[in-house]
C-alpha cells in the first residue's frame, strides 16, 4: 500500500514535467506577447522602445532557452515575477502573505469549489438514491428533468437573471465580491452572515450545473447495486427496505462517485474562471482570466501549476480513497 | 406578482421607446432639473466600477487605463488641459518659451507639499526626467522626452529644458509623468519599489487601502495645494463583467461607472434612474474608421476610395451602431476642438454619385451576376477587424450591406487582437481594416501620417504617402504658435478628406452616469471627472458616513 503510493507520487513528477511542457508551448505559439499591451498601436512607443521591452522579458530569447529559464526557477519552487507593469512576484499574486488567509485568491477558490463541492453532494446523493429507488416514476422524471435543466442553463445567464432578482428587485442579496463595504465595522456574526450572503448566489449557481452529473450517477450506480444477488438477499431476510438501501446498498453505490470528485477538480475550477468574473470573486479563477488577456506568461504558468498538481493530487485522493473504501481491489 | 407586472411595463416602456431616442448632439446633461440650491459640504464616498484592476501606481511605468484614472488622482503634472484643450499650469505657476521656441522655462509653485509632508520643488521634476529617459525604465512614454537636449534646475522653483528642435507637443508632455518625489526614489530600482503599490503623491487623493481583486480606497489629501476636496473618500471596486457591473450600480453598490449606448438610451430610461442618477455625454477622443491598403491594385486610386467613402452611410452607422450616440467623423480630430476643420470635403451618402466614380475607373458588372467587374476580376475584398469589438463588427456588417447595393462584394473577418495586429497589420496582409485611434488632445499625427512611419510595428501602416502632408506635420510639430498649428492642421484634413485614406466614420460618445447627489459636476469636452476635487454631496444628501 505504502509502495503503491510512493509510487504513484514519483509518477506525478514526469506528468507535471510534462503538462508544463504543453502549456508553455502552447502559451507562447498563440500570437502576442506580455508587451503588446504596452505597446500596440501606442504612437508614443517606437520599434526601438519595443525591442528594450522584449529584452527586458528575455522574450527575444529562442522558446526553448525561455522555457528552460523559467524551470530551472521553478524546480526551486520559485515562481518568478509577473510580466504585468507591477512586476509582483507570482506567489504574491496566488498567494498573497501579506493578506489576511480568507483574502488569498488560491484560498477563496479553493474554499468556493470545496463548498460548492460539498452542496453538491449534500443534494445529489439523495437525489440519485431516491430516483433510483423510484425509478420511471414521475418523481424520477421531474427530478431527472431538473437536474439536466440545471445542467443545459448557461450558469453565466442564470447568475444575471439572480442577480437582477435577488440583488436589485428583492435587494436580498449583494451582487457582487465577498463582503460589504461596511464589513470592517460589522461584528463577528455580522461579518460572518455578510460572507455567508455573499456565497450563496455564487454557490447555487455554481452547484447547480454540477447537480446532473453526481446525481445521475448515484442513480445509475444505485440502480446497479440494487439489482445484485446480496440485495436480493437482504430483502428476503424481510429486512426493511430503509435499511436495505441506507446500510447495504449505498456504501457499494458510492463508490464510483469517490472517483467522480478526484476528476472533478480540473472541471471546478475551470468553471472558477467564469463564476469569479461574473460574481467579482478575487479568486485564482479571476487572476487566470486577467493574465490571459495580458499574455502574463509567469503567472499564468504559475496557476497551471497549481491547478496541475491539484488534479493530480485529486487523482491520487481518488485512488486511495476507493483501496481503503474497497477491499476487492487492495490488491 | 408585482415583478411580472413592473417587467412587464419595462418591457413595454422598451417597445415604445425603440424606435429610437434621438437627442441633440452636444447637450452635456441629461437629468432631473429641479435642482435645489445646497452649500458644498465635505464627507460621503464616490464609488465607481472598472473592469480592470490596475497595476502600477506610478504613471509612468502604467500601460492600461485603470492604472492611470488612479496614478492620476494622486500624482499632478507641472501643467494639464483646461476644458477647452489650452494647456494651464497644474504644479507650474507659469512657464516662458523662448522665442526659437527651443527653451521652456518652468515657475514652480511655492509651498507645495508631497502627502508626507515634505515640500515639491524643481529637483523632483528633474529627477522624474531622469527616470523617464533612463533605459532601465519600462516606459511607453519615453519617446517625447527623448527631444529633450538638457534638462536643468535653475533653483528650488524654477525648471528649465532645452529642446534639440522645437517640439510642440513638448509642453503637455510635462503632465504627471516626470513629478516623482526624489526623496522617497533616490537610488532605488523604480521597477522594485513599494511606491508601485502604496505610492506617496501630491494629488487630490492619497491611497489609504488596496485590496487585490476587489477594490482601492482612497482618501482625500486634506493638504492638497487646490485645497480640501470635498468628497472624503474614492473607492474603485474591480468588477470584470460588464453586466455585474450594471447591476451593482441599481442596486446601489456603485455611484459611477460609464454606460455603453444601449444602457443610456434603453435601460436607463426609466423612473428609478430619472429621479436617482444623472447622465452626461459628451465625444470621446477617438475615431473610428476603415483604413485601406494603399499598396493595394485598387485602393491606390483615390476615385475607388472616395466611391466606398459616398457608399457609405455615416450616420445610419452612428444611428444603428451607437443608438445615436456619436458624430460622424470627417478628420482624425473630435469636432469642436481647436485643431477640427469643419470645412472639408463630406462624402454625403450617394450611391449614384459611387457607382458613376467606379464606371469612370472601368467598373461595370458586365456578366449582370450584381457583382461588378473588371478585366475578368471581381470587385470583392475582406475587412478585417478585430475581435471583442461588437461596435466595429456591426459597423462592418452595414458596410458590407452598403456596398453589396452598389455592386462590391465584401467579406468580413474577425480576428483576435494579437493574431491581428502580429500576423494582418504588421506584415501588410489585408485590404480594408476597421480600427479606433485615441487621439490626444495635442494635434501633432506625426506617426500616423509620415511617410517615414511605414516601417513594421509603425503606425502608418497603410503606406500613406503625400509630400504636402509630410511638410506640413513637420510645420506642426515645430511651432507653438497656435494659429500657425491650426493652419497646418486644417490642410492636413482638406487633403485627407480628398484623398481618403481612411473613412473617418464616427467619434463616439462618453456616456457616464453618476449618482445625483453628486453636485458641482461642470461637464466639458474634456469631460466630467477634471474637477473630482470640486464635486461634492451636500450635508443632507450624505449617504456614506466616515467611520471614526
Amino acid at each position: 500500500m505504502i509502495n503503491y503510493i510512493l509510487k504513484r507520487i514519483f509518477e506525478m513528477i514526469p506528468t507535471l514535467f510534462g503538462i508544463t511542457l504543453i502549456s508553455f508551448m502552447i502559451l507562447h505559439l498563440a500570437p502576442g506577447k506580455p508587451t503588446d499591451v504596452l505597446a500596440d498601436f501606442n504612437p508614443k512607443i517606437t520599434p526601438e522602445a519595443r525591442e528594450r521591452l522584449e529584452k527586458m522579458y528575455n522574450l527575444d530569447k529562442p522558446i526553448t532557452v525561455q522555457y528552460v529559464l523559467w524551470l530551472k526557477k521553478i524546480v526551486k519552487l520559485d515562481f518568478g515575477e509577473s510580466f504585468s507593469s507591477d512586476r509582483r512576484p507570482v506567489i504574491d499574486k496566488i498567494w498573497d502573505s501579506k493578506q489576511p488567509l480568507f483574502e488569498r485568491r488560491l484560498f477563496i477558490t479553493f474554499m468556493l469549489n470545496v463548498i460548492t463541492m460539498f452542496v453538491i453532494l449534500i443534494i445529489a446523493i439523495p437525489l440519485g438514491i431516491t430516483s433510483a429507488t423510484h425509478q420511471n416514476t414521475l418523481y424520477d422524471r421531474i427530478t431527472t428533468t431538473s437536474v439536466f435543466i440545471g445542467f443545459a442553463t448557461p450558469s453565466f445567464w442564470l447568475a444575471l437573471l439572480l442577480m437582477m432578482f435577488f440583488g436589485v428587485y428583492l435587494g436580498w442579496l449583494p451582487i457582487s465580491g465577498l463582503k460589504s463595504m461596511n464589513y470592517d465595522s460589522l461584528s463577528l456574526t455580522g461579518k460572518i452572515i455578510d460572507r455567508i450572503n455573499h456565497l450563496i448566489l455564487p454557490v447555487f449557481v455554481y452547484a447547480f450545473g454540477g447537480l446532473a452529473g453526481d446525481s445521475r450517477y448515484m442513480r445509475s450506480s444505485m440502480l446497479e447495486v440494487i439489482r445484485q444477488d446480496y440485495i436480493k438477499v437482504a430483502r428476503a431476510k424481510g429486512l426493511p427496505e430503509r435499511v436495505v438501501i441506507y446500510r447495504h446498498a449505498l456504501r457499494n453505490a458510492l463508490l464510483p462517485l469517490i472517483t467522480l470528485i478526484g476528476l472533478s477538480v480540473p472541471g471546478l475550477i475551470g468553471g472558477s474562471v467564469i463564476m469569479e468574473s461574473i460574481f467579482g470573486i478575487p479568486g485564482m479563477g479571476q487572476l487566470l482570466f486577467m493574465s490571459v488577456m495580458t499574455r502574463d506568461y509567469p503567472v499564468i504558468m504559475g496557476i497551471v501549476i497549481i491547478v496541475g498538481f491539484l488534479t493530480l493530487l485529486g487523482n491520487l485522493l481518488a485512488d486511495i480513497g476507493y483501496m481503503l473504501a474497497d477491499p476487492r481491489i487492495r490488491h | 406578482m408585482m415583478f411580472a407586472r413592473k417587467y412587464l411595463l419595462y418591457i413595454f416602456i422598451i417597445l415604445i421607446l425603440l424606435p429610437g431616442c434621438k437627442e441633440k448632439t452636444g447637450s452635456y446633461v441629461q437629468s432631473n432639473s429641479k435642482e435645489q440650491v445646497y452649500e458644498p459640504a465635505y464627507g460621503d464616498t464616490l464609488i465607481t466600477g472598472s473592469i480592470g484592476e490596475p497595476s502600477v501606481l506610478i504613471p509612468m511605468l502604467a500601460g492600461d487605463s485603470a492604472s492611470h484614472d488612479i496614478a492620476g488622482l494622486i500624482f499632478n503634472g507641472l501643467v494639464k488641459y483646461d476644458t477647452d484643450l489650452s494647456i494651464i499650469g497644474d504644479l507650474a505657476e507659469s512657464w516662458e518659451i523662448s522665442k526659437d521656441g527651443l527653451v521652456i522655462t518652468f515657475h514652480l509653485r511655492k509651498g507645495v507639499k508631497w502627502s508626507d509632508g515634505v515640500e515639491f520643488t524643481a529637483n523632483d521634476v528633474l529627477f522624474g526626467f531622469n527616470t523617464i529617459i533612463d533605459d532601465k525604465t519600462p516606459t511607453a512614454y519615453k519617446e517625447d522626452f527623448l527631444q529633450v537636449n538638457k534638462a536643468e534646475v535653475l533653483d528650488k522653483y524654477t525648471f528649465r529644458v532645452t529642446y534639440k528642435k522645437p517640439f510642440a507637443p513638448a509642453l503637455s508632455s510635462w503632465g504627471n509623468l516626470v513629478v516623482l518625489p526624489e526623496h522617497l526614489l533616490k537610488g532605488k530600482d523604480i521597477t522594485k519599489t513599494t511606491m508601485i503599490r502604496e505610492p506617496i503623491g501630491l494629488g487630490p487623493y492619497k491611497l489609504k487601502k488596496w485590496i487585490p481583486g476587489q477594490e482601492l480606497i482612497l482618501e482625500s489629501y486634506r493638504d492638497y495645494f487646490e485645497g480640501r476636496p470635498y468628497i472624503d473618500r474614492y473607492i474603485y471596486r474591480i468588477i470584470p463583467d460588464p453586466a455585474t457591473m450594471f447591476l451593482e450600480l441599481q442596486a446601489g453598490g456603485l455611484d459611477m461607472m460609464g454606460l455603453t449606448p444601449l444602457q443610456y438610451t434603453k435601460q436607463t430610461d426609466t423612473e428609478i434612474f430619472r429621479e436617482n442618477f444623472q447622465k452626461f455625454r459628451y465625444p470621446v477622443f477617438s475615431y473610428t474608421h476603415m483604413a485601406f491598403n494603399l499598396k493595394h491594385p485598387w485602393f491606390k486610386d483615390k476615385h475607388i476610395r472616395q466611391a466606398i467613402a459616398y457608399a457609405i452611410d455615416k450616420k445610419e452607422i452612428i444611428d444603428v451602431v451607437l443608438f445615436g450616440l456619436g458624430s460622424p467623423a470627417t478628420g482624425p480630430y473630435v469636432p469642436n476642438t481647436w485643431p477640427y476643420n469643419p470645412n472639408v470635403k463630406k462624402y454625403e451618402y450617394n450611391p449614384e454619385k459611387a457607382k458613376q466614380l467606379l464606371a469612370e475607373a472601368g467598373w461595370k458588372d458586365t456578366n449582370g451576376d450584381g457583382i461588378l467587374d473588371k478585366d475578368g476580376k471581381k470587385f470583392e475584398f475582406t475587412i478585417l477587424t478585430n475581435m471583442g469589438n461588437n461596435l466595429r463588427k456591426n459597423t462592418a456588417t452595414i458596410i458590407q450591406w452598403r456596398l453589396a447595393k452598389i455592386g462590391i462584394k465584401v467579406n468580413i473577418r474577425v480576428l483576435e487582437w494579437s493574431t491581428f495586429v502580429n500576423e494582418f497589420i504588421d506584415k501588410r496582409r489585408f485590404e480594408a481594416v476597421i480600427l479606433g485611434w485615441s487621439i490626444s488632445p495635442d494635434p501633432d499625427q506625426y506617426d500616423i501620417w509620415h511617410s517615414s512611419k511605414t516601417r513594421e510595428k509603425e503606425f502608418n501602416f497603410i503606406g500613406y504617402n503625400n509630400p504636402e502632408v509630410d511638410e506640413l506635420l513637420e510645420k506642426g510639430r515645430r511651432t507653438f504658435n497656435i494659429e500657425e498649428r491650426k493652419k497646418a492642421y486644417f490642410r492636413i484634413q482638406e487633403i485627407l478628406a480628398e484623398e481618403v485614406p481612411y473613412i473617418f466614420l464616427y467619434v463616439p460618445d462618453a456616456t457616464p452616469i453618476v449618482h445625483s447627489r453628486f453636485k458641482g459636476i461642470k461637464p466639458s469636452p474634456i469631460g466630467i471627472s477634471y474637477n473630482l476635487p470640486k464635486w461634492y454631496v451636500p450635508k443632507p444628501l450624505q449617504k456614506h458616513a466616515m467611520e471614526p
